[in-house]
């Protein structure tokens, strides 16, 4: 069996080339068929999801889920569909019309446009960007200004306050984010993704396992969810930039964040899962579509059992994690990752014996964090007044 | 006109109705929005020009960041929604024969210099481009004392923004 997609790609191109179509027309007609193609599956991947996520959040709460509406519930989510197509999109009277209605549409595509640089197998991919991984960095830089126009036209204090709150936490944690994307460009010598699967002989989460969980924390605050869900906390401003919106314009910003968390699953398969790669992979491309979705699962069900099992955390606390941990544990490990791989190249290390001692190096950064942690700490503890003992509850003295 | 010449008079006349539109809207917001459109027109020149990482890089930080910022330091100011007074001031007419005037000296200038007639260098012989970059900025042979320089400044200015930000 060879390559089932170079044949499909073969005979659409042969059939429009026997319509009288130029060679660039074809070429056009066929690139556009492609990119329909990619952002449609990716829709559509969000309809399972939904269904997906309810169903866990049920088993991990002790409760069956959603039920009722066919076997297992699997129709839920159709049923769902058809109640918010059919919802009236309502639209503030002083807000700023045109941007209101924009901002929707630039956070889906923000997201959308992740996917085309994501290789699926060794050949099918939208496009082999020798900056992928940058790339992948520069379009999310879109999500933070949707969020940001859909905050601000509004006109709502809610809304705007949820916007100021999106903004400092992504443009924050993309710090921490960008550098733990570089450890396995750096690993890889390459900022293309495909080179980065290529160069996975050993998976990158052996060599790096701590830039894959600063990877993964990061990116999980970049979606917004809990616990880094404080850009539309509830409790406190209602449900944050998107206050406002209802209908479909809301389901888009749904659509967009459950998308968002599944293209983190398949960033992390990518970057430090090895990707497509897998036993036979080469010579039966479905296969390495299997492995690939196997290992975006992989990583998206972390993050939605992280998202069910911890309470939102504090403003404060969410910047103090990212600038006094996060940043300057993954400054040390990339220098550290630099220098260590230069010199298993004077010695000509590779393969297992290189992801070793990669791996050893992140043990010893590790223990030597938790001691930091833990010094810490006890300063804290001293620097904390000392009260006398009181008794919590006295009777009362009779008198 | 051939399919790039095409697109390229798209993106060129994209990003200087944007600019235009930069500095004519009255509303502080809207106008920083135009300005990232401006901005994304810059990096589809780039991308034209078959430099992808300038274009990526064009993106992160002046939409990602510098763009942002702006639009943030603007929210922060009160009536945001309402629009700002009149767009000019009586000098308006001296500024306008200026950037004439500018435009009009640029294009004789970029028209007789010999650059007018060069041809974008060709990079489908490279294999890697940004391998290639990122050796010539710390190649003594290419730009390392530039990127040196740059890098020193951004510290300075880091350190200085923490100084005025610091709690006496």
């Amino acid at each position: 069996m060879g390559d089932p997609f170079a044949l499909i790609s073969q005979w659409f191109t042969n059939l429009l080339l026997g319509w009288g179509l130029s060679e660039s027309a074809a070429t056009v007609i066929r690139l556009l068929v492609g990119a329909v193609i990619l952002a449609t599956i990716s829709m559509l991947t969000v309809v399972v999801l939904i269904w997906v996520e309810r169903k866990l959040a049920g088993r991990l709460q002790d409760r069956p889920g959603p039920n009722r509406a066919g076997k297992f519930g699997l129709l839920q989510p159709i049923a769902d569909m058809i109640k918010i197509f059919t919802k009236e999109i309502v639209t503030p009277a002083q807000a700023d019309k045109t941007i209101f209605h924009l901002a929707p549409v630039v956070f889906i595509a923000s997201v959308l446009l992740m996917w085309v640089v994501i290789p699926f197998t060794a050949t099918v991919m939208g496009a082999n960007l020798n900056v992928a991984v940058l790339y992948v960095v520069a379009v999310g830089a879109f999500g933070v200004v949707a969020v940001l126009m859909a905050g601000w036209s509004s006109n709502n204090k809610f809304a705007l306050l949820g916007a100021f709150r999106a903004v400092a936490q992504m443009v924050s944690y993309e710090v921490p984010m960008v550098l733990a994307l570089m450890v396995p460009v750096l690993l890889a010598r390459s900022m293309g993704l495909t080179d980065i699967v290529n160069a996975q002989s050993v998976w990158f989460i052996v060599a790096a396992p701590i830039a894959a969980v600063i990877f993964l924390i990061t990116s999980m605050a970049e979606v917004g969810r809990a616990p880094f869900d404080l850009l539309e906390a509830e409790s406190e401003i209602v449900a944050g930039y998107h206050t406002e919106y209802s209908g479909m314009e809301f389901g888009m910003f749904y659509v967009a964040e459950f998308l968002h968390v599944w293209t983190i699953g398949a960033l992390l398969g990518t970057l430090f899962l090895g990707g497509w790669r897998g036993p036979g992979a080469e010579t039966y491309p479905l296969l390495g579509i299997l492995y690939f979705y196997i290992k975006t699962f992989i990583g998206y069900f972390i993050v939605t059992w992280i998202r069910l099992s911890l309470p939102r955390i504090r403003i404060d606390q969410m910047l103090a994690f990212n600038w006094k941990f996060l940043t300057p544990l993954i400054l040390v490990v990339l220098i550290f990752t630099a220098i260590l791989d230069k010199v298993l190249e004077v010695y000509a290390v590779s393969g297992w014996g290189h992801a070793l001692s990669m791996l050893a190096l992140n043990v010893v950064i590790g223990w030597a964090t938790v001691q930091a942690l833990k010094k810490v700490e006890k300063s804290r503890q001293r620097r904390r007044p000392e009260f006398p003992p009181r008794p919590v509850a006295v009777a009362p003295k009779s008198e | 006109m051939t399919g790039l010449e095409f697109v390229f008079v798209l993106i060129a006349a994209l990003t200087l109705f944007s600019a235009v539109m930069v500095v004519t809207t009255p509303n502080m917001v809207r106008a920083a929005l135009w300005l990232i459109l401006a901005l994304f027109g810059v990096a589809g020149t780039f991308v034209l020009l078959n430099a992808a990482f300038l274009a990526v890089v064009q993106v992160v930080v002046y939409i990602g960041a510098i763009a942002v910022l702006m639009i943030f330091a603007i929210m922060l100011t009160r009536k945001v929604m309402k629009d700002s007074g009149p767009q000019t001031n009586s000098t308006w007419g001296l500024a306008a024969l200026i950037a004439a005037a500018l435009f009009g000296g640029l294009t004789f200038a970029l028209t007789r210099s010999p650059a007018a007639t060069l041809m974008a260098p060709d990079f489908s012989t490279v294999s890697d481009p940004v391998a290639e970059l990122g050796r010539a900025l710390v190649s003594p042979q290419a730009y390392v004392i530039p990127f040196e320089v740059a890098s020193v400044l951004l510290l300075a200015a880091m350190i200085g923004a923490i100084y005025v930000a610091w709690k006496k």
